[in-house]
């Protein structure tokens, strides 16, 4: 088989993963997006793999552990999205933009966000990590 | 190595072989099938093309000789990370039907962006790998090569990645559970908290026949996260 064939399917998902993560509008669309580059990425190595004949077959273990972190990253990710739904009445990632810089106050200067994100968080109580990025998220 | 074999073997692009016709032919349903979970507006039916898509791909791995990666993938993906994402989306209440707002507003740019970089890495990979051959007649990927070599030459990041499967167990359950002191919506103590306020003013009326079905429903919540993990 040609190694293009795989390659240039390997592009393709990654590319419309690329589109669904820029366009879509609800998080877990986002996540499905996410998932899709990530199995590209799994293609382009389980290809790379086979077509050198690795010794350690480096690409099929890598493969396994993109897997394992995928499924970590989508159990993390679901459970930040059902704590912002809970605390905000919505999944979509247009409406979160409490930290968005404004257009007036982005000629005081770069600095000035992070350190005014930063000012305000030692104020809450913050017992945990979980509240912090509940209210940062 | 592959290069004398493939300028010399009838491996052009015009005499493919019926792996190649199999491994096109699952690439465009699968393609589709992306291009689908990327564009529908039904947010249910998005997740149901990804699986669509993830089996595609193990077809794929199949075909490349990499069975054990193939069904990984089935059982991994297909099994739990689209039920994971089911259970999102139903927890989030999604609609149900069209949603006439799945798209943002910077979708032309996106577009533009993916259209772009598909363009630019198809010409890149085409032009480096269009002459290298894939020597399919020895499997490259069974249980048993895979097994030796995980257990072998990859035990220590095995070990490391159960560690961070465990990490991010732990952070989910963190994440997704309510804290004990923090007021809920309708600024009552949450019921694990201590009875401060919300028992004292327990007399009120109102408040009385509201508690039970928010905690059923708090509770409802939190065993279908844990039982999604």
């Amino acid at each position: 088989m040609h190694l293009a064939y795989p390659a240039v399917l390997a592009v393709l998902l990654f590319c419309v993963g690329l589109y669904g993560v820029l366009a879509r509008r609800n998080a877990i669309l986002v996540l499905m997006s996410v998932e899709l580059m990530l199995n590209a990425v799994n293609l382009n190595l389980v290809a790379f793999d086979v077509w050198l004949r690795d010794t350690l077959h480096s690409g099929q273990a890598l493969t396994l552990f993109t897997i394992a972190i995928a499924a970590a990253e989508i159990g993390i990710g679901l459970a930040i999205v059902l704590a912002v739904y809970r605390n905000r009445g919505t999944s979509a990632v247009d409406d979160l933009r409490d930290t968005a810089e404004r257009p007036d106050d982005g000629g005081d200067g770069d600095g000035v966000g992070p350190e005014g994100a930063a000012a305000e968080e030692p104020d809450e109580p913050a017992p945990g990590a979980s509240q912090k990025a509940e209210a940062t998220a | 190595m592959n290069l004398p074999i493939a300028a010399d073997a009838p491996q052009g692009f015009l005499s493919p072989t019926g792996i190649e016709i199999a491994f096109v032919l699952v690439g465009l349903v699968t393609l589709g099938a992306a291009v689908i979970t990327v564009t529908t507006r039904q947010l249910v039916h998005a997740a149901l093309w990804l699986v669509v898509a993830l089996g595609g791909l193990a077809v794929e791995y199949l075909l490349l000789t990499a069975e054990f990666i193939a069904w990984v993938q089935v059982l991994i993906y297909v099994g739990s990370v689209v039920v994971l994402l089911l259970f999102g989306l139903m927890l989030t209440r999604a609609p149900i039907g069209r949603s006439p707002d799945a798209d943002s507003g910077n979708r032309p740019v996106a577009l533009a962006v993916a259209l772009a970089a598909a363009g630019a890495l198809v010409w890149v990979v085409v032009d480096a790998f269009r002459t290298q051959w894939i020597e399919l007649d020895k499997p490259q990927g069974t249980t048993d090569v895979t097994g030796s070599i995980l257990f072998r030459h990859w035990v220590l990041p095995f070990e490391a990645l159960s560690v961070l499967l465990l990490a991010a167990l732990v952070g989910a359950i963190v994440l997704s559970r309510k804290s004990k002191d923090e007021p809920d919506a309708n600024g009552r103590q949450n019921r694990n908290g201590p009875k401060t306020p919300a028992a004292q003013k327990a007399p009120k009326d109102q408040k009385a026949p509201k508690a039970p079905n928010d905690q059923t429903g708090q509770t409802d919540q939190t065993d279908q996260t844990e039982g999604t993990r």
